[in-house]
């Protein structure tokens, strides 16, 4: 009985979760007119010409570039920037080092259009709209604060003497971060680094106003604004859809494990 | 413990600069933005400080306070949901069964799916003439078909579930923390004592989720007042405005129509709104989340 509840309960979680993506994932397949078929078309003829007509016809291949570029440059330089300060609020002591996690908690709270209009009035003031740098620089001061945190508490979990050995020995504490800290965190780095370029990867709004340019823009705003006006092109949006979430995926699958690791180091702490 | 060759500053500073120029200065300038009319299809008016009467405007408004109100609705319907559905994932993913590793997995799918892409495949799903929803409502009989996007009291439903699909396993997996740190012979004890499945769900498992229920809450609630992107792809606001959450409202004013004065000002109220919640949130769950770091 206790079985068969659970077996029962296991399809339905897995069948809300992993069907509506599969009926899509489908529809990426299908040509137009099985898209249109009613009743609907169950499994598709696996054509592939959605997939190409939306790299030839939509240049989906410039976005997923402009993805790729935004989303390293994002995890490379936030990731650097947070290991610098979670270095410091966990090694030093700070009796405000409280107080910035806590500002930077508060922070990570707010919604966009909270800062939405000034961040587009400077980036307009310094001619970085519709440059690669420009959308860097607001990503990395929006992961910042998820990256600062998880990796405070990752690298307050490691032993301290190790350091303190090193540093008595004349190591400076730039030697000690590059030397010690990190190689010993290099899980918990990666983990964070996974989960700030999976957020870069899925960024919208920001994106939406900083990138006006068609070359420029990344694929969330490519497949948001996918042209088409009374007859939407679904195979074509399908497709680019499957191409954007495949890296996605592929990650989430591969690191399972960490990045609910991740999640929770930032959700219980931060 | 700073030594001389390495100053604590030399670390901190370049965080400072990020999060300083590009999110505490503009927080301070959508304040001082939201004091001025400040128009960009009308550029010979220029910027003129008037005081609080953006905010006055924003009152009396009644797209604003239909805005606040489909806001508010969304946070409320939403969030419980979610928290509930990701109980009852949590629930199942902490039993042991054979395939448990495949379902921990497919329950992330959603979680890690582009918001935009969720966003575009349910309003393939709500589609009005071929549309899955559509066809498990009313079989073939076409001539029945709704475009639920497009019907006033059902566009918000349809982004709802869109939202509770994509984010319940994230309240799900808080969840499963919680519970993996449930120490077993708590139900051991209670085996003993001949409790029920029941009684040990409502007397162990339910105090002592509490904290992580709590959490799973204040992060759904602050992300549910952050929606965006599912609004711009399913409705852009519509129909007559049902859809326009505060977020997306002030997005159209700024950035569609150029209103910066006025279009801060519900910036600053969403951002005030979020804030109080915040507050609110942290002295009910009794603030363990920030006491939670240790002092060194």
């Amino acid at each position: 009985m206790k079985k068969l509840a659970l077996a029962g309960a296991v399809f339905l979680i897995g069948a809300f979760t992993l069907l509506p993506f599969l009926w899509f994932l489908l529809t990426s397949w299908k040509s137009a007119g099985e898209i249109t078929a009613i009743p609907p078309v169950m499994l598709p003829s696996f054509r592939w010409d959605n997939y190409r007509a939306a790299i030839v016809e939509y240049g989906l291949l410039h976005y997923i570039v402009n993805s790729a570029v935004v989303a390293t440059a994002t995890t490379v330089l936030s990731i650097f920037v947070a290991s610098l300060a979670a270095f410091a609020l966990a090694r030093f002591r700070l009796h405000w080092a409280r107080y910035y996690l806590m500002l930077l908690l508060a922070l990570s709270m707010f919604p966009q259009i909270a800062i939405a209009g000034p961040v587009w009035r400077l980036l307009s003031f310094l001619g970085w709209l519709n440059s690669y740098h420009g959308i860097v620089a607001a990503y990395i001061a929006l992961s910042l604060p998820f990256a600062v945190w998880v990796l405070t508490t990752f690298f307050r979990e490691l032993p301290y003497d190790i350091e303190e050995a090193a540093l008595i020995d004349g190591c400076t504490r730039w030697q000690a971060l590059r030397l010690i800290v990190l190689p010993l965190a290099a899980p918990g780095v990666f983990t964070a680094a996974i989960l700030v370029f999976i957020q870069a990867w899925n960024e919208f709004f920001f994106a939406l106003i900083i990138l006006t340019y068609p070359a420029l823009q990344t694929l969330p705003v490519g497949i948001a604004l996918f042209p088409g006006e009374y007859t939407m092109p679904w195979g074509e949006i399908a497709a680019a859809s499957t191409l954007a979430t495949l890296p996605l995926v592929a990650l989430t699958l591969l690191f399972q494990r960490r990045i609910v690791q991740g999640l929770s180091a930032g959700a219980v702490k931060g | 413990m700073s030594n001389r060759q390495d100053p604590v500053w030399r670390f901190l500073l370049p965080s400072f600069l990020f999060i300083g120029v590009f999110s505490l200065y503009p927080i301070i300038e959508s304040f001082r933005l939201s004091l001025y009319r400040m128009i960009l299809t009308m550029p010979w008016l220029g910027a003129k400080f008037v005081g609080w009467e953006n905010y006055w405007d924003l009152a009396t408004d009644p797209v604003a306070r239909g805005s606040f109100f489909t806001s508010v609705l969304f946070v409320a319907v939403t969030t419980p949901i979610e928290v509930l559905v990701g109980l009852a994932m949590a629930l199942v993913l902490n039993e042991s069964f054979r395939g448990r590793g495949w379902l921990r997995a497919i329950v992330l799918i959603p979680w890690a799916v582009p918001t935009v892409v969720s966003s575009q495949m349910w309003r393939f799903i709500f589609n009005d003439r071929y549309g899955l929803f559509n066809y498990l409502i009313f079989g073939s009989a076409t001539q029945h078909y709704w475009a639920p996007l497009a019907e006033p009291g059902l566009a918000l439903m349809a982004i709802m579930l869109a939202d509770i699909w994509k984010t319940s396993s994230f309240a799900g997996l808080i969840l499963l923390a919680g519970l993996q740190g449930i120490p077993g012979e708590l139900y051991e004890a209670a085996n003993i004592d001949g409790a029920t499945t029941w009684q040990k769900f409502r007397h162990v498992t339910l105090p002592l989720l509490k904290p992580a229920l709590l959490l799973a809450l204040l992060f759904r609630t602050i992300d549910a007042l952050k929606v965006f992107d599912l609004v711009f792809v399913m409705t852009q606001g519509g129909p007559a405005d049902t859809t326009n959450i505060l977020q997306f409202y002030g997005y159209k004013k700024i950035f569609a129509e150029g209103m910066i004065g006025y279009g801060s000002a519900i910036a600053v109220a969403v951002f005030a709104i979020s804030l109080l919640l915040s507050i609110l949130y942290l002295r009910v769950s009794g603030s363990g989340i920030i006491r939670r770091e240790p002092a060194l």
